[in-house]
């Protein structure tokens, strides 16, 4: 197995998942590997060698998926290869994995992942999401081709994203159909008196969660006393005798069969659950009690006549069904959706899972004995009359307003200012008040001074107040709304948005990486450092690069960047002289390097 | 300025209520006269009232001790009882002069019974303010139909600390009610208080250079009505200031302790809030360093 090479036939290549993959002949060797398509005229053949493989995994053998093997090459490109048995693919692994190791960097300290079992529908999502998001791939294609972060952390950071998009990826329920059990009609035979009805599992699920009663009859009869074709069999025969709404007929038969009885005969488990949730109904108008419910499975509820004129006799009553219970009830089951999962084609497991379902939503739904009590308790306090309720004399709480005056007035308490003269001050406020009577009187006897402004003072005035509007103008700029960056020319402006995420995705990492306990965080936190330094030498040349009269801004935006690299490199240089003064002690704590 | 569409009869109707200060400690040191000042003010209400048949206009006195309406431009009663004795004053305004005549009078007798001595020289703004929204409200609930109100507040005196809550407070509903509070500022210090009302209710602020070309500043930018605004570039201020009072001592502070429970300033380290009660915690520092508990105050917005 661990020979030069290794051969396969009847492997199919696929370049992405969806694709169905081309047969043909694979072929590794410790420098190439090459996949030859069974058809001359395909052009999906693959030449690739082996050193630019970066990292392989495999389906298992336990799972139901078919043997993949599936390459990453360092240029980015994903190759997966099929298999036709697990075996030939376990003997290709071996050798792709055999040559990894072999490649590898001894001091390679991030964790490999071919040691790990990420699924393929994982990676799937990866390579979605940074097709989709541009940002992401450019911050992606930094860092972890260049090494300085692995993929794992990568993705560690982002599992907000990687999780909500498997949610999005599960399948949408179906609901019911909105055709009537009742309105399934057989298709007759013209010649003969058969009639034939078609049963899918669909239909029998529908007919399941509309007649309860139906259901615990399967499960009592099939398959202890019928088989499931009887049963149907019987079932339609009641159909049929509803449809042709001849109720003597219908009575003669149930008291013949009995067990055709139980499908002519009124739902009895319908009846129950309907007559316990108009118990549960409040008076003072509890809506939730009348979801989805229909009473006219009772018999003394709901509208009996439909229109139809033909009477009907006192015992046959119970063997007439109207549309409207049929409506109401299809709508009813409608409305709730479809409560269970089970996909199954066995009826009678369906019919236990209705079951089920029905148990726990009714234990769910009785009221135990306090429930009941608060109930009438509060139905009781709503409905009172008051007119006819005692006298309450509440105790009376005196209101307590407060004096606005004292608040105002406590304000003005304690008002520091030059003391002056009194009497000046008296004497100063007359004499303004003398003046300003005499103004008063002036101009009543003047009238409006004419001319009223000089020409050139109106002038002055003019060219003043353009002025400061357009330099106001000049400085807000146009529109109070637009910021700084909209002036920037776009590729500055690109860039310092791609620095901005870069740093504060390396700082993200940096900061979570201390205390460093152990050689491999140690290793990151100085690729990490080096990147960083990288990212401030580049955020220093872009601010010698930009032009003289946006420079001073761009500074100002730069400036908390720089800051928070600063602190980084303080922090780590602290970090590393008490790591060497330590070391240097002689003392040396486990696990430290 | 947004107005709601239902309250307006036409795009450019404006109910004018301008805020006269007549506080005679001011008036007393000016370089500009209070007949000369008077003529601009009263060519200009002319000129509003010319812009569009249906506008109005009232003028509110501002005195040293009280406040007074002057002038209400709806009442019918302005024109005709006053025979011209031959003056050159329009008889438009002959009740308006008349009437701030007997204001100056009757706030000179309150400022002697009072004998504030401890105040600053300033106007009383609040009073004014408040009544000038009380006018407002009234006109708000008279119908659906009315013209579009602003204030215009022409100052000189420097602003009253001991007034700043009331202020603080008259701005606010002015806020609330999407009046905007323009002010003309012709005094020798900034008015803290008129640059934060016109920059909280969105109107325009303004300090003019030259006062004897009062009118042609006053007509450029103070009598375009608020839906021109929209199109019309006003002289915005580069800056606000945005500098409070303290609560207890009344000085104006830009550094302080506030309440968290009421947002009360103060500007040293109380041991209970005398707003609202609540005890404050310990302080965090020696008395030595005294920077960290301090916030600045921001501005309201």
């Amino acid at each position: 197995m661990a020979g030069e090479q290794v051969e396969k036939r009847g492997v199919k290549y696929k370049s992405s998942i969806k694709d169905p993959g081309t047969p043909g002949f694979l072929r590794i060797n410790e420098v190439m590997l090459l996949f030859v398509p069974n058809d001359p005229k395909s052009d999906s053949k693959l030449k690739l060698q082996t050193k630019n493989i970066k990292s392989h995994k495999y389906t298992k053998e336990g799972s139901n998926k078919p043997p993949w093997l599936y390459l990453t090459t360092y240029q980015g490109r994903n190759h997966i290869i099929e298999f036709e048995n697990y075996s030939d693919m376990h003997t290709c692994r071996d050798f792709v994995a055999a040559l990894l190791k072999s490649d590898e960097e001894p001091k390679k300290a991030a964790v490999t992942t071919s040691t790990e079992q990420l699924s393929i529908k994982e990676l799937e999502l990866r390579f979605k999401l940074l097709k989709e998001n541009s940002e992401l791939q450019r911050l992606h294609k930094q860092f972890v081709e260049s090494k300085v972060l692995t993929e794992d952390e990568f993705w560690a950071t982002r599992k907000k994203l990687l999780g909500k998009d498997s949610i999005r990826k599960s399948k949408q329920q179906l609901g019911l159909k909105s055709m009537m059990v009742s309105g399934i009609k057989p298709s007759t035979d013209g010649r003969t008196n058969r009639v034939t009805f078609n049963l899918t599992p669909e239909i029998i699920f529908q007919i399941f969660a509309e007649k309860p009663a139906v259901r615990q009859a399967f499960i009592n009869y099939v398959p202890s006393k019928m088989t499931e074709k009887d049963f149907w069999t019987k079932y339609f025969r009641a159909e049929y005798l509803y449809s042709t709404k001849n109720t003597a007929v219908a009575a003669a038969e149930a008291a013949e069969d009995e067990e055709l009885a139980v499908f002519l005969k009124p739902d009895e488990i319908l009846a129950r659950e309907t007559r316990q949730k108009i118990r549960r109904v409040d008076p003072t108008l509890d809506m939730e009690a009348d979801e989805g419910d229909d009473y006219s499975h009772l018999m003394d509820h709901g509208i009996q006549r439909d229109g139809t004129m033909d009477v009907v006799e006192p015992q046959n009553d119970q063997f007439k069904r109207s549309l409207l219970q049929d409506l109401n009830r299809h709508a009813a089951v409608v409305l709730e959706g479809r409560s269970i999962d089970v996909d199954s084609e066995d009826t009678r497991i369906v019919a236990e899972a209705l079951t089920r379902v029905k148990q726990v939503s009714k234990a769910d739904g009785e009221t135990t004995k306090d429930a009941n009590q608060e109930r009438l308790e509060r139905m009781s306090r709503v409905a009172g009359m008051e007119d006819l309720q005692a006298p309450q004399n509440f105790p009376l709480a005196p209101l307590s307003i407060k004096d606005p005056r004292d608040y105002f007035e406590s304000q003005q308490g304690n008002v520091v200012n030059v003391p002056r003269g009194a009497k000046g001050l008296k004497r100063n406020v007359h004499e303004a008040y003398g003046l300003l009577k005499d103004s008063i009187v002036e101009i009543r006897a003047t009238g409006l001074s004419d001319p009223l402004i000089k020409p050139e003072v109106s002038f002055e005035v003019f060219s003043s107040l353009t002025r400061t509007i357009s330099t106001a103008k000049n400085i807000i700029g146009k529109n109070p709304r637009e910021s700084f960056l909209d002036r920037l020319p776009k590729s500055t402006k690109d860039e310092v948005l791609h620095h901005w995420t870069s740093i504060q995705e390396l700082l993200r990492h940096f900061w979570s990486s201390y205390p460093i306990t152990t050689p491999y965080l140690h290793t990151k936190v100085g690729k990490l450092k080096d990147a960083m330094s990288n990212t401030y030498s580049k955020l220093d040349a872009m601010k010698e690069s930009v032009q003289s009269d946006l420079r001073h801004q761009i500074s100002l935006l730069v400036r908390p960047m720089q800051q928070a690299l600063d602190a980084a490199f303080q922090h780590y240089e602290a970090d590393l002289q008490r790591r060497t003064a330590k070391s240097s002690d002689g003392e040396r704590p486990n696990g430290y390097v | 300025m947004p107005s709601v569409a239902s309250k307006q009869y036409s795009d450019d109707v404006s109910l004018l209520v301008l805020l006269l200060d007549t506080n005679p400690l001011f008036w007393s040191n000016t370089s500009i006269t209070f007949s000369q000042f008077l003529s601009h003010v009263l060519a200009f209400l002319n000129a509003v009232l010319g812009l569009n048949q249906l506008n109005q206009v009232v003028v509110i006195a501002t005195g040293y001790s009280s406040c007074d309406y002057i002038y209400d431009s709806s009442l019918t009663s302005n024109h005709g009882n006053f025979e011209s004795r031959g003056t050159g004053m329009p008889p438009l305004f002959a009740s308006l002069l008349k009437k701030l005549e007997d204001f100056v009078t009757k706030d000179e007798e309150l400022s002697r019974e009072e004998g504030h001595e401890d105040r600053t020289p300033s106007c009383l703004l609040s009073g004014s303010l408040s009544m000038a929204l009380c006018y407002i409200q009234r006109v708000f609930r008279s119908g659906h139909i009315h013209p579009q109100p602003r204030i215009l507040c022409l100052q000189g005196s420097p602003d009253g600390p001991e007034q700043y809550v009331a202020v603080m407070n008259s701005i606010f509903s002015a806020q609330r009610l999407m009046v905007p509070i323009d002010s003309c500022y012709i005094g020798v210090q900034n008015s803290a208080f008129l640059q934060q009302a016109s920059y909280i209710t969105g109107g325009v602020h303004h300090t003019p250079k030259q006062l004897d070309g009062l009118f042609q500043y006053l007509t450029t930018i103070f009598a375009t009505d608020l839906h021109s605004r929209g199109f019309v570039q006003l002289p915005k201020p580069i800056g606000v200031d945005f500098r409070a009072s303290c609560f207890c001592h009344k000085k104006t502070i830009d550094m302080g302790y506030i309440c968290s429970v009421c947002l009360s300033i103060f500007c040293e380290h109380h041991k209970k809030c005398s707003t609202c009660g609540s005890v404050f915690g310990q302080s965090k520092l020696d008395e030595a360093s005294s920077v960290s508990d301090k916030k600045r105050k921001a501005p309201h917005t």
